[in-house]
């Protein structure tokens, strides 16, 4: 008996054998089995990389005008060693190398200023309706259920055009209108939270309800949040790139995906389809990268056995 | 049954109610005038054009008659920007353009997502299973603003079978581009959808009953798989809904077609506030209406839910 145990432990992983597998062993394990987000997780530090390096390593800026190229975009803008303009460059003379990586690092910071904004706002929104409940709880959802059928692109440019036009508003903006998905599942984890026993301990012990719910619900919830955290990011980004394709958004000389894809659009015509098609690659990368890996996190926290 | 459609319907009047009061003071707060122009009005001029729009009167008095007008002529005021035109008037000539295509991508979607996700998940693990998949997943990140300048490259630039833009009266060239644009992402959500659904529904007991008793494929899949299976699809139909409205904007700017997304850019970037009100009115009172038609929908279907 006690060495068939012994030898199972061995052969099936290289723990420890008086430590157990806990919960979240078992979900490193499954997530890095996961080839497809691990995959992505490296294809998104690369980007990482790229955006945060780019603007070192290239000798242009994203601002500089080359006025050798300015005049003939289509054959001497063309990506090249020779010229320094690895992506070439757009109507304007200016690199796009380096513009990439501008906007890949704009729609970055909007993704994840974005879906922490929301995280915050939800998380703590759907703690205290669901761990009160009652009345409250209900009033609370309600709103929840009236603001989740107003259209809100509508609301944000509206929003936008009413206090100008600034990232700053622009992240918040995006936060403060996604927070709802995230508000209805951390209530629903915390509704069934509240019947555990360690809650009820806290309960009869005197511990004040907000502190109740800082100290004991959301830690528990840190599991779902974060995996819906990493889904919500890619879609600020869908977001943003929307607002910013309309030309609502960042404004230049600073400049996003979504605005450089719609400059790049813009200029399909004259042939220079280097000029959407890094963005558009970049883009799209970036926002597969961001749904494989919350995916594979989704598996691997939340094992089910269909898929 | 009835009384809960009254109840929904009870729900969705605040709604609307709460996104007038909303915007209306957004716009009463926001900084610039519709009036100011390059050199400032003389006081008593710009008085009397307040007066003549009813700009004077106490906020309340605004905007109960506002909801009154609407409610009674359905009648939203004159445009501050297009001059000699009421917003109605602008309404009725952008939302018939925008709802014949918004309709005809929502159909796609839904019809084309729904066949996907049923034939990947009855030929699971084989070729067409991934190549469903990865059709579903490839999609995703291929929103309107993306697939709109990839299809006129194609289709416009390189083949030259399609128009760029324009409406002419919805005829099918002019159609086509908008459709697939505006449909692709939530088609490929619908897909994914239903294929996990469509699984899961496939190992419940009821299926295997289905299967013991001798029932042909068919019979399985469409009388006793499909109605459960939609439940997660149907749920799914209100943002994309709202995703189709939402969307409408960048189609209406991409491909011209006149429909109130270009109304509502050019009139937030002119400080049109009638204007924005109107439609951002009327598309809450869509969407509203559109949930409504949803949830009663899913009530029908989902024998569990009593109400």
């Amino acid at each position: 008996m006690i060495f068939s145990v012994q030898a199972r432990v061995d052969t099936a992983s290289k723990v420890d054998p008086s430590d157990g597998r806990s919960l979240w062993q078992d979900s490193r394990t499954r997530f890095l089995r996961n080839h497809a987000a691990i995959g992505s997780a490296v294809l998104l530090l690369l980007i990482c990389l790229y955006a945060l390096l780019a603007p070192v390593a290239s000798g242009w800026s994203g601002e500089a005008i080359d006025w050798n190229v300015l005049g003939d975009v289509q054959s001497k803008g063309r990506p090249s060693m020779e010229t320094g303009h690895l992506f070439g460059t757009d109507e304007l003379g200016r690199d796009i190398f380096v513009r990439t990586a501008m906007g890949t690092r704009v729609s970055l910071m909007v993704g994840v200023f974005g879906a922490l904004v929301a995280v915050i706002v939800g998380t703590f929104y759907g703690a205290v309706s669901g761990y009160i409940g009652g009345v409250t709880d209900s009033v609370m959802m309600r709103i929840v259920d009236i603001l989740m059928s107003i259209p809100f692109m509508f609301v944000l440019i509206l929003l936008l055009m009413v206090f100008g036009r600034s990232v700053i508003l622009l992240f918040v903006g995006i936060g403060l209108v996604s927070w709802l998905d995230m508000a209805r599942i951390v209530r629903g984890q915390t509704l069934s939270l509240k019947q555990a026993e360690f809650v009820e301990h806290a309960v009869v012990t005197g511990i004040s309800p907000l502190m109740i719910i800082g100290r004991h619900i959301i830690p528990n919830l840190l599991g779902v949040v974060v995996v819906y955290a990493t889904l919500l990011v890619p879609n600020m980004i869908l977001y943003e790139s929307f607002i910013s394709f309309l030309g609502l958004g960042v404004q230049e000389p600073n400049t996003s995906l979504g605005a450089l894809i719609n400059s790049g659009a813009s200029q399909m015509q004259y042939g220079t389809l280097w000029q959407i098609g890094f963005p558009l690659f970049f883009f799209i990368s970036t926002l597969l990268g961001f749904f494989f890996v919350g995916d594979g996190l989704r598996d691997a926290l939340d094992p089910r056995d269909d898929q | 049954m009835a009384s809960y459609i009254i109840r929904r319907i009870l729900i969705g009047i605040p709604t609307i109610l709460a996104l007038v009061v909303f915007s209306y003071l957004l716009i009463v707060v926001a900084p610039g005038s519709p009036f100011a122009g390059e050199r400032p009005l003389p006081p008593d001029v710009l008085a009397n054009i307040e007066a003549r729009y009813g700009l004077d009167r106490p906020l309340a008095e605004q905007i109960a008659s506002y909801v009154w007008r609407i409610v009674m002529d359905f009648d939203f005021g004159p445009s501050f920007a297009y001059q000699d035109r009421t917003v109605t008037d602008i309404v009725l000539q952008g939302f018939p353009v925008t709802l014949t295509y918004g309709f005809l991508a929502f159909l796609v979607s839904v019809l084309v997502g729904v066949t996907l996700g049923i034939v990947a998940a009855i030929r699971k693990n084989t070729w067409l299973d991934y190549l469903a998949v990865g059709i579903s997943i490839g999609a995703q990140a291929l929103p309107n603003f993306v697939m709109a300048p990839i299809l006129v490259l194609v289709f416009t630039l390189w083949l030259g079978v399609l128009p760029g833009g324009g409406w002419q009266g919805g005829q099918l060239p002019y159609l086509v581009m908008p459709v697939i644009a505006l449909s692709t992402s939530f088609m490929a959500s619908i897909a994914r959808i239903t294929r996990s659904s469509m699984l899961e529904v496939l190992n419940a007991d009821f299926i295997l009953t289905a299967r013991a008793m001798g029932l042909g494929f068919g019979r399985i899949i469409f009388s006793h798989a499909l109605k459960p299976a939609m439940l997660p699809v149907v749920s799914y139909l209100g943002p994309t809904f709202v995703g189709m409205i939402t969307g409408s904007v960048v189609i209406d700017m991409y491909f011209s077609t006149g429909g109130i997304g270009q109304f509502f850019v050019n009139a937030a970037i002119n400080r049109d506030y009638p204007l924005i009100m109107g439609i951002t009115i009327l598309t809450g009172c869509l969407t509203v209406t559109f949930n409504l038609v949803v949830d009663v929908l899913y009530a029908w279907i989902d024998p569990r839910i009593r109400y």
